[in-house]
């Protein structure tokens, strides 16, 4: 193997030995020197990872979090520089991961930092006003097919992952939130979280398709509350916007 | 504010929970962040960005391009890059002497280099390509080592002059760097710095390192921008300023991050130094 | 219903749901814009030295994971339902120690 080979071989493998032709001073062996590569990557991997997934970190403290963290990184080293995007297959990894069966809302916690998270990052754009459709016949208004903000994520929570995530969070104001929807939105630099109601993530679904409002409401839901949600959270864009 | 160079004056590496307090600067009168930071789509950060650069010369600093990776630069990297530089127009672009990609896998790090022709005409390379992509002159910064190849023909300094003759890159001369490799190398910083190719530097970078046990009953000093400058890197940083009069200089503090105040304090000492060789 | 009377009921949903908009406070930015860190950041800066999280060797190998979750988790109780899958719904009645008030 040749020398970055194995040197990148032995970074996240800590039962391999030190890359053969590494010396400290005076020639002399250098796998204590070798472990600082060892710590740093090991180290920064994990503190993107505790930075994107604090409420996880949290929920198992510091010392399982490293160790999972650990084990996460060893399987899925980032394939790409950028540390703000690391660890997206987190949530999926937790959920497959045996010693935390006993917490089956994790997953959903994690999925609701990494739709936080994503939100925080993605492409700006002004949401739509309402007002723009108001004076619509009842007909174009069905026809209108505004799209889903760049920003805006959905999830739907069979555990009451909302409530666990605020609480951890410091929100005291959605503790009381009961398993559904969440809609994560960003409509212009802050980061909102809130409970939807049921039909929100079918809805901006439908919109994400390209279907106009008259088929994208779900039958049975109570779409006056869903367009309230959509609109006070700046979850859609007007049709007209350039696509993202 | 567009400058096509960063002032003779010291700056900081930008932290996002310093943004309030930039608006009373001090002797900061530049920002340093760090490229990856801000490869994203939208949002506070970049939000950030936008107003800083309007009030600050902002050097854009990459950590994650592996210029000395055995493998080709990644393209998709180098398009974020130019649209950051694009979005920027930094006073100034720097990367490092090092890899921390291999074959798509990347770790996190700065990792070191054998210093060899094999190694020059890679790294030479790479950096043409950089040079030639983003449409500007880049610096090329020393590493902090821990350890050496046995396989390197080169020193450091030969190699980066000669990189920089082959490619006509300048250099960023981290002069704490310059003493830790020093100190866990068992070599002078003093007789380094006096073969390394100063009139080359375009920026300088100061920042603090910890002191651990190297298990042979010697010091070995980690990298850590997690602490004041150490007195005798000011006095290196002293002795090189003398040499060549002020440079821009960069306080960097990446890890346990102080208040605003107390990297501004580093600034102001960074600010004397070139004062003191203005007045002389 | 015919397709103008589904018109007719989305664009009254459409009203009422705007008024519940106006009715509300405004988005209300819940967060401060700026400082929001949340998630990683790419540095060039070194780790804690030569001990630690790099070079412990594999925690969790077929059934050999000992550590126990030991932050908040504690405090959180879904009991399993009489078939044994986990309770979902309301967390309400589940959390031991709310904050008061």
């Amino acid at each position: 193997m040749n020398g970055q080979g194995a040197f990148a071989g032995a970074l996240l493998s800590p039962e391999m030995p030190c890359p053969e032709q590494l010396r400290g001073p005076a020639g002399r062996h250098a796998t204590r020197r070798f472990d600082v590569y060892r710590n740093n990557v090991t180290v920064a991997l994990t503190e993107a990872l505790a930075a994107a997934f604090p409420v996880v970190q949290r929920l198992v403290g510091e010392a399982y979090f490293a160790a999972m963290a650990r084990d996460f990184i060893r399987e899925h080293p980032p394939r790409s520089p950028v540390m703000a995007l690391y660890g997206a297959g987190l949530p999926g990894w937790i959920e497959r991961f045996p010693p935390l069966a006993a917490l089956p809302y994790l997953p959903e916690v994690a999925c609701l930092e990494q739709a936080r998270r994503e939100a925080s990052l993605s492409a700006d754009a002004a949401p739509l006003d309402p007002q723009a459709l108001a004076g619509l016949s009842p007909e174009a208004l069905a026809a209108s097919a505004p799209r889903p903000h760049p920003a805006a994520r959905f999830l739907r929570t069979r555990h009451p992952a909302l409530a666990i995530w605020a609480r951890n969070a410091g929100r005291p104001d959605l503790v009381q939130r009961p398993a559904g929807e969440v809609l994560v939105t960003r409509p212009k630099l802050s980061v909102l979280t809130c409970a939807a109601p049921i039909g929100t993530a079918a809805t901006l679904e439908a919109l994400a398709r390209g279907l106009p409002l008259g088929a994208a409401l779900p039958a049975g839901a109570d779409h006056s509350a869903i367009f309230a949600c959509l609109f006070s959270a700046g979850a859609v864009i007007s049709e007209g916007d350039p696509k993202p | 504010m567009q400058s096509r160079t960063l002032p003779n004056t010291a700056g900081v590496g930008f932290k996002s929970v310093h943004f309030e307090d930039l608006a009373d600067p001090g002797a900061v009168s530049w920002l340093e962040i760090h490229a990856e930071n801000y490869m994203v789509e939208g949002g506070p950060r970049l939000a950030m960005l936008d107003d800083l650069r309007t009030r600050f010369p902002i050097s854009v600093h990459g950590v994650g391009l592996s210029i000395g990776g055995e493998g080709p630069l990644d393209p998709a990297h180098l398009a974020r890059l130019r649209r950051l530089i694009e979005r920027v127009r930094p006073a100034q672009f720097s990367e490092h002497l090092a890899w921390s990609t291999h074959e798509g896998a990347y770790f996190s790090d700065l990792l070191p280099l054998p210093y060899t022709a094999a190694t020059l005409d890679r790294v030479a390379a790479h950096v043409d390509e950089v040079q030639q992509h983003l449409g500007l002159r880049m610096l090329l910064e020393n590493p902090s080592s821990y350890l050496v190849f046995e396989e390197s023909t080169l020193s450091e300094t030969a190699f980066l002059d000669e990189v920089s003759r082959r490619t006509g890159c300048g250099l960023l001369l981290d002069i704490n760097n310059v003493f830790i490799s020093a100190s866990n190398l068992g070599t002078s910083a003093q007789g380094y710095l006096a073969d390394y190719p100063v009139e080359l530097v375009g920026e300088i970078h100061l920042a603090g390192y910890a002191e651990e046990d190297d298990g042979q009953g010697g010091p070995l000093l980690i990298d850590t921008h997690g602490a004041p400058v150490a007195d005798p890197v000011w006095e290196l940083y002293a002795e090189v300023i003398s040499r060549i009069g002020p440079r821009p200089t960069l306080i960097e503090w990446d890890n346990d991050v102080p208040e605003f105040r107390t990297l501004e304090v580093e600034a102001a000492r960074a600010a004397r130094v070139m004062a003191r060789r203005r007045a002389a | 219903m015919t397709l103008h009377s589904k018109h007719l009921a989305l664009a009254g949903a459409f009203a009422a749901g705007l008024a519940q908009f106006a009715g509300a406070a405004q988005a209300q930015e819940q967060e401060k814009c700026f400082g929001v860190a949340m998630a990683g950041q790419n540095g060039c800066a070194a780790g804690p030295g030569t001990t630690c999280a790099g070079t412990a060797s594999v925690d969790y190998q077929g059934n050999s994971w000992t550590l126990v979750p030991a932050g908040t988790c504690a405090e959180i109780d879904l009991p399993a339902m009489a078939d044994g899958t986990p309770r979902m719904g309301s967390l309400e009645p589940l959390m031991r120690d709310l904050p008061k008030g």
